[in-house]
């Protein structure tokens, strides 16, 4: 029972991560209906930002905030810069530039920083530690949520946060409000980058950095917005839960933990194959 | 002006400029095909084994292109049936007593069916959810190759070797000249029939069902079926070529197959031209050769380079290598017909 | 005293096809114009051409004597025009409210948004009842109502709107153009109205254009053109 409860709160921990990226994957599909396949090098990359910030002295949180401001600037850049061009191109296409820049990230980060795996800090004292979850799972959780709670309230209170939403819904009507449809979508890459790279920076003491850490966290994060629902955020963010209470789950009774990344892929082709709306997203009917 | 099937003015059709022109792409073939056959003769051991690699990646390739290039369908997950071919080889040939030379087809028609079979639901999935499931499918490849239960026969984390062999009937080559020119008769046999199927009516269902849909529904092509169908000949083009390269390698291990191998034959699909067939052949020699220099330079290089080129092709060249030379080759046909 | 939206020569293409060939409009000061013509007129597209949506202009286009035809859309809005689309452009799923508060979206006075809810209540008292109801849940008449109320969030000088009659019963379709008419007297909103329904447009109207094919075939007051039986029956069918 005990071994059960310590599988399912560390399924929660990590869930907290595949739920802020499921997050950030779907207000990028959202937005402009494309799947970031980057998003993880863009949160790998901040994390060794704040990295190299904190060994060059900075205090825990100042270089958190920075990596954070540091994702927020750079994901609004490579929409401006790289995606913006490809806005009305075939799909194939946009999958190869998004691969393009996953190839470019990692190799940058791996010449800058080295392929070798580094250790991470956690500023969460050992003394929160319980019986069930380690310090830094706890502090985790609180992170993910606090941080998902934020955009939560962003998106539902304020007008900016309206904005992006009825820009990503309806960008010809958005227009017509007088909404600058362009630089919504560039803010919602900021703000996927800035996620990404609070779930990189929150894994990285228990995966360890190095430059493709974040390849099954991204797998992970697929399946939890495929089972959420692609087209609903707070799904996405409940999906990343529960994906990670069935990979621990799976990984210590079912399949054993080499084979935990194919859980992600049966839960990725399954939810495709009989719900591809999800949990709780809606089928969109395209007319023919 | 009324055209003749390949562009050139009827009018001109007879006379000789017009035969060279039709000729011409015909005669260069051949003589790429000749210099092709000469090289085990005259390269050294290293280069050889490069250029069979090459030619290995191009069958890979080729079965790509038929996928995503004419039927529309994205795949990043193509590592995967490489592995399954290679795997099929090695398994073979350790437990049975089947001939090299048979295990290639076996690993085809393996293939064959694991593509149909997994076409058949991700035929469902379009542009980015299907590549979002070949994606899975490549990252979790290696994990199930290093599977507990299946160790006694893929050999688990460390791998298995696949045994070696000499040149038949005698013939005085060595093991790795007899391979590539193996190699090349495959290339050869599955290039042409690739191309035979795509100018059959086959074929323009597969492209038909690529731009439209709908259309081909409505006239009657069972979309399904065609596109499970094309899946597992991709599957097979790819598998193939996945069994020739454990023969080269003569070493089969889950790692060698990680989602890097599948996102390279992505890259050179797309730098070589997607649409096209002799695209694979440029892609293969991009992704044998460019890791080579680029390595060199540093451990990262290999892949940023691979990165900017897939964004500048994205930007300047979406049809590729073999498109952009399609262009000029067009470009070229009218004054070529005036001298 | 200049007009509020005038037309010059305007020629309107969607890429390299040309729908609307120079084009001559005028739109008063506190008047409503009604644009008519059959399907496929290039009513919609002049209303995009103003907005700038989507197409390529040639020629002039001035409001308030400014020329506005290279200007984005979401500047062009920012002059006081609003534009209520053909399928209403409403956001469906947002909230009955949130549309509402979209429609006010580039405006800096806060304290009178708050009044201009109130008003637009009024004007539309179902929208009040169903103010936290999702926007696609609404009837079609409900969500006409809903993108006019939104456009009046703006508080436009001129009022673009694009068959607002469509697909909506008789009863519902005379309480919409009631209450344009209040609009238009109360507020002195001007008014470019596009519609099929041709005797409901000249009901409403001070002044008529016909369009055919990208070309105005006949203008003129309102009055004039419906009083003439001769004309009504050659241009309008009636």
């Amino acid at each position: 029972m005990e071994a059960f409860l310590h599988q399912l709160l560390s399924g929660l921990a990590n869930g907290g991560i595949y739920a802020s990226i499921g997050l950030a994957l779907v207000m990028i599909y959202q937005a402009t209906h494309h799947i970031n396949f980057a998003q993880g090098e863009q949160g790998m990359f901040s994390a060794y930002v704040a990295l190299v910030l904190v060994q060059a002295g900075f205090p825990y949180w100042a270089a958190f905030l920075l990596a954070l401001a540091f994702g927020f600037v750079t994901g609004v850049a490579i929409e401006r810069v790289i995606i913006r061009p490809f806005e009305q191109a075939p799909v194939l296409s946009v999958v190869v530039v998004f691969l393009g820049l996953l190839f470019i990230i990692n190799s940058l980060a791996g010449w800058l920083f080295t392929y070798n795996v580094q250790a991470f800090p956690s500023p969460f004292p050992p003394g929160l530690g319980s019986r069930y979850l380690s310090a830094h799972e706890i502090g985790m959780i609180g992170v993910t949520l606090g941080t998902l709670l934020l955009i939560y309230l962003f998106f539902r209170f304020t007008p900016l946060g309206l904005a992006m939403r009825a820009a990503a819904q309806n960008p010809d009507a958005s227009r017509l409000v007088g909404i600058r449809v362009g630089w919504m979508l560039a803010l919602g890459w900021g703000l996927a980058g800035a996620i990404g790279a609070i779930a990189a920076i929150m894994a990285a003491p228990i995966v360890y950095i190095e430059p493709n850490m974040m390849a099954g966290i991204l797998l992970y994060g697929f399946a939890a917005a495929l089972l959420g629902g692609i087209n609903n955020p707070w799904g996405a963010a409940a999906g990343g839960f529960i994906v990670g209470v069935i990979e621990n789950l799976a990984g210590a009774y079912v399949v054993g933990t080499e084979l935990k990344l194919s859980v992600a892929l049966v839960i990725i082709i399954v939810v495709l194959v009989t719900r591809p709306a999800g949990l709780f997203g809606y089928t969109i009917m395209t007319r023919v | 002006m009324a055209l003749a099937h390949d562009g050139v003015p009827e009018t001109l059709g007879k006379t000789s400029a017009g035969v060279a022109a039709r000729l011409l792409p015909l005669v260069a073939i051949v003589a790429l095909l000749v210099l092709a056959c000469l090289v085990p003769f005259v390269a050294s051991s290293y280069r050889l084994l490069q250029l069979t690699t090459v030619v290995i990646y191009s069958i890979a390739l080729l079965g790509l292109n038929i996928l995503t290039g004419y039927n529309g369908q994205i795949s990043l997950g193509h590592g995967a049936f490489f592995a399954i071919g290679a795997y099929t080889t090695a398994i073979l040939l350790e437990r049975t007593g089947i001939p090299y030379w048979a295990t290639i087809p076996i690993a085809g028609v393996i293939c064959l069916l694991v593509g149909f079979l997994f076409g058949l639901p991700a035929l469902r999935l379009e542009g980015h959810y299907l590549a979002l499931s070949t994606f899975a499918l490549a990252v979790a490849t290696p994990q199930l190759l290093k599977f507990r239960l299946l160790e006694p026969w893929t050999g688990g984390v460390q791998g298995t070797y696949v045994p070696g062999f000499k040149a038949p009937f005698g013939l005085p080559l060595a093991w790795d000249q007899w391979l590539y020119l193996l190699s090349l008769a495959f290339a050869i046999v599955l290039f042409v029939l690739a191309r035979n199927l795509l100018r059959s009516n086959t074929g323009t269902a597969i492209i038909a069902i690529r731009d439209h849909p709908i259309a081909a529904a409505s006239m009657g092509i069972n979309i399904s079926l065609y596109k499970s169908l094309t899946f597992g000949v991709s599957a097979m083009y790819t598998g193939i070529a996945g069994a020739l390269g454990a023969l080269v390698a003569q070493f089969v291990s889950p790692d060698s197959f990680s989602i890097f191998v599948s996102l390279g034959f992505l890259v050179g699909s797309v730098i070589g031209g997607v649409a096209s067939i002799s695209g694979a052949v440029f892609g293969a020699f991009f992704i044998e050769f460019i890791p080579n220099f680029a390595d060199q330079i540093s451990k990262a290089a290999t892949w940023a380079v691979y990165g900017s080129f897939l964004i500048a092709f994205m930007y300047l060249m979406p049809t590729g290598v073999a498109g952009f030379l399609a262009r000029i080759w067009k470009r070229l046909r009218p004054l070529r017909a005036t001298c | 005293m200049t007009a509020l939206l005038e037309l010059h020569e305007l020629g309107v293409a969607y890429g390299q096809i040309p729908v609307i060939h120079k084009l001559s409009l005028v739109v008063e000061h506190g008047g409503i114009t009604a644009l008519l013509g059959a399907n496929g007129a290039g009513k919609t597209t002049l209303l995009r051409a103003i907005c700038n949506m989507r197409v390529r202009n040639s020629g002039a286009i001035l409001f308030e004597g400014r020329r506005i035809e290279t200007w984005q859309t979401e500047d062009i809005v920012r002059l006081g025009i609003a534009h209520v689309p053909d399928g209403r452009g409403t956001f469906v799923h947002l909230t009955v409210e949130e549309n509402l508060t979209l429609g006010a979206y580039t405006r800096r006075d806060r304290a009178t948004v708050a009044q201009d809810f109130e008003r637009v209540y009024t004007y539309f008292p179902r929208l009040r009842e169903r103010a936290q109801q999702q926007a696609g849940t609404l009837s079609g008449g409900e969500q006409q109502m809903l993108a006019i109320a939104r456009a009046l969030m703006l508080r436009p000088k001129l009022l673009l709107l694009d068959e607002p009659s469509f697909g909506l019963a008789p009863l519902v379709v005379q309480e919409i153009f009631r209450i344009l008419r209040r609009i238009n007297d109360d507020e002195n909103v001007s008014m470019l109205l596009v519609e099929q329904n041709a005797s409901l447009a000249l009901a409403l109207a001070t002044h008529v254009y016909l369009l055919e094919t990208g070309r105005v075939v006949m203008d003129g007051p309102a009055s004039i053109v419906s009083d003439n039986a001769a004309m009504r029956r050659a241009y309008l069918g009636y």
